[in-house]
């Protein structure tokens, strides 16, 4: 059977990554039979009704699914297509109350013409009483007219479908976790809707354990939360963690009634992390020993506002105070250790071979990093022997954009060895912010200037 | 801090990875606080198959509970005794330190914790 679903006209590149995620933690087999960025139709296979529902239940990007019964490019053509597919099933549907509802992409009907194109489904010959509000059975013409249709005077769409609902998405997740009313953001919080697609291409779910080493107020274990799973999060920066009085990112798990979710957080920085792990494809590594989660995701410093930063001495033959004067006052309890500017590049091979080493197999990596519209300073997406890319989607801002990178964590059996023998860490020591993030440059540095 | 938490922590020093002294770490003067906290079969047996046990063990007598046995419990064995199941969940999820050190037995380095929340960031020395 084929399925629509309807799915936001919003982060186009995050919509079918998200529901093939989602197909793969509920375990269902999808065939795509069309989909296009420009419309918001997507059209599957799936081995049943129950499937569909499951499948898109807690996708934050589709808006609804249908049983499609039909689909053609002129109305006759529609119409021909219902009566051949579904006529069958129509005595299913003769007594009980019902609507049809017509959703136009992208152009416009008028009231005349809507009346019309619904009284066209006469010969479905449904009996039923007619209800506007909570019929037992919901259908829906859908129409997807041309771009600029409407100025542009087109008479009629490119497309028609016609489906009979079945349910609903989760797009109404997002307003429960909305950040204007959690109790603690900060500047850096990721938004709810994106946040909670993040959780969706981690697997979050149920019985799971996932980690943020970048967690801030706590914006990804909030989503993570939110499917279920048990989270751990972790910070360079403890006062994002520990807040102040009730606004903290334990606070933010109470607001929610997340507080069964959190497995703990600490203060760390991830290049001296206190994880325990053994390194991917050593001898210790048996495919289970020291692989402690089922997903990380992140949203790491891009080195704009936050300034890339490590445990270490920045110019230590310069400050070269700094280290005895840390041997003698460490273990005081107000001693706040020195940080050093970082590279976005080592950070992110940091990431991978962390995530390489502590992830379960098929665990999934989903981390945000920046690109740039401008070709010459783009970052490109980071690669791991151990690690296979399963998406990328981009969300595009005014000077520059985003990526949002999945991987998996693959089998010790799947991983290319001569990949593994090849493969070069890159060690960059530069010495000021600019030097280490060629993106930061691009972003603060006019247009003029960088012509 | 959970023990749960506990037990996937080292000392952060590099140089103690390869010493076997520096996992688990050791709690000192910790204070503990009993939750209550709904306990989740499932979580708790996807939780066990990552638990280091021979650790679990030494962090569990450390604390002043009963001793655990030697060898971890089979996925059956969980599902069937209850009482085991119980304990654990009591022990891993609902047992936190909130004040207190965590011990590198290698390196000797101590790691605060703080409102249930432990700093394990280093001075430039150990870096």
């Amino acid at each position: 059977m084929d399925y629509l679903i309807r799915l936001s006209q919003s982060h186009e590149t995050f919509r079918l990554p998200e529901i093939q995620s989602l197909a793969v933690l509920e375990g269902i087999e999808m065939e795509v039979k069309s989909y296009s960025l420009e419309t918001p139709f997507l059209i599957v296979r799936l081995p049943s009704n129950d499937a569909a529902l499951r499948l898109i239940r807690r996708s934050i990007l589709a808006m609804s699914v249908y049983e499609l019964w039909g689909s053609a490019t002129t109305l006759d053509e529609l119409h021909a297509v219902v009566r051949a597919q579904t006529e069958h099933m129509w005595d299913r549907y003769m007594t009980c109350s019902f609507k049809l509802a017509i959703d136009c992409f992208q152009g416009s009907r008028t009231s005349e013409e809507k009346v019309a194109l619904i009284n066209a489904f006469a010969y479905l010959g449904f009996a039923g009483p007619i209800k506007m509000r909570s019929p037992d059975e919901e259908f829906t013409l859908f129409e997807e007219w041309a771009f600029n249709a409407v100025p542009l005077n087109i008479p009629d769409p490119n497309r028609y479908y016609f489906g009979r609902y079945l349910g609903m998405g989760a797009r109404d997740l997002p307003k429960k976790l909305d950040l204007k009313k959690r109790r603690y953001i900060s500047t850096t919080s990721m938004d709810a809707e994106l946040s909670l697609v993040t959780a969706n291409m981690a697997l979050a779910a149920p019985g799971k354990l996932l980690y943020d080493p970048f967690a801030g107020t706590g914006s990804f274990p909030i989503a993570c939360a939110q499917f279920g799973a048990l989270v751990f999060g972790s910070d360079i920066d403890g006062r994002a963690i520990r807040g102040e009085g009730h606004k903290t990112l334990k606070g933010n798990f109470e607001q929610y009634g997340f507080l069964d979710c959190l497995g703990g957080t600490f203060t760390a920085d991830l290049t001296n992390s206190p994880m325990r792990r053994r390194p991917a494809g050593s001898d210790g590594d048996d495919g289970m020993t020291g692989r402690l989660f089922d997903g990380i995701l992140c949203d790491p410093p891009y080195g704009v506002r936050e300034g890339l930063r490590v445990l270490g001495v920045k110019d230590p033959e310069k400050n070269h105070w700094v280290i005895p004067k840390g041997k003698e006052m460490y273990k005081q309890a107000d001693f706040i250790p020195p940080k050093k500017p970082y590279s976005l590049f080592a950070i992110l091979d940091d990431i991978l071979e962390f995530a390489a080493d502590t992830l379960v197999d098929h665990g999934r990596l989903s981390f945000w990093i920046p690109t740039a519209n401008d070709e010459e300073q783009e970052v490109p997406t980071p690669t791991h022997p151990f690690l296979e890319v399963v998406a990328v989607s981009t969300q595009t801002f005014t000077k520059w954009s985003r990526r949002l990178i999945t991987y998996q964590r693959l089998p010790n059996s799947q991983v290319d060895l001569a990949a593994l023998k090849e493969k070069q860490t890159r060690q960059l020591t530069g010495k000021n912010a600019d030097e280490l993030n060629p993106f930061r440059k691009m972003y603060f540095t006019t247009k003029t200037e960088a012509q | 801090m959970k023990v749960l938490t506990l037990n996937f922590l080292t000392c952060a020093v590099k140089a103690c990875k390869t010493s076997a002294d520096s996992f688990p770490l050791h709690p000192q003067d910790a204070e503990l606080v009993q939750d209550e906290i709904e306990i989740n079969p499932e979580l708790l047996i996807n939780v066990l198959r990552r638990v280091d046990w021979t650790a679990l063990r030494t962090t569990s007598t450390e604390l002043g509970f009963p001793d655990l046995p030697e060898q971890a419990p089979t996925t059956e064995e969980l599902q069937s005794n209850e009482t085991l199941l119980k304990d654990l969940h009591h022990l891993l999820m609902e047992t936190q330190i909130t004040e207190g050190k965590l011990v590198c037995a290698h390196c000797g380095h101590e790691y605060a914790v703080r409102e249930g929340i432990a700093n394990f960031l280093l001075p430039s020395h150990l870096v």
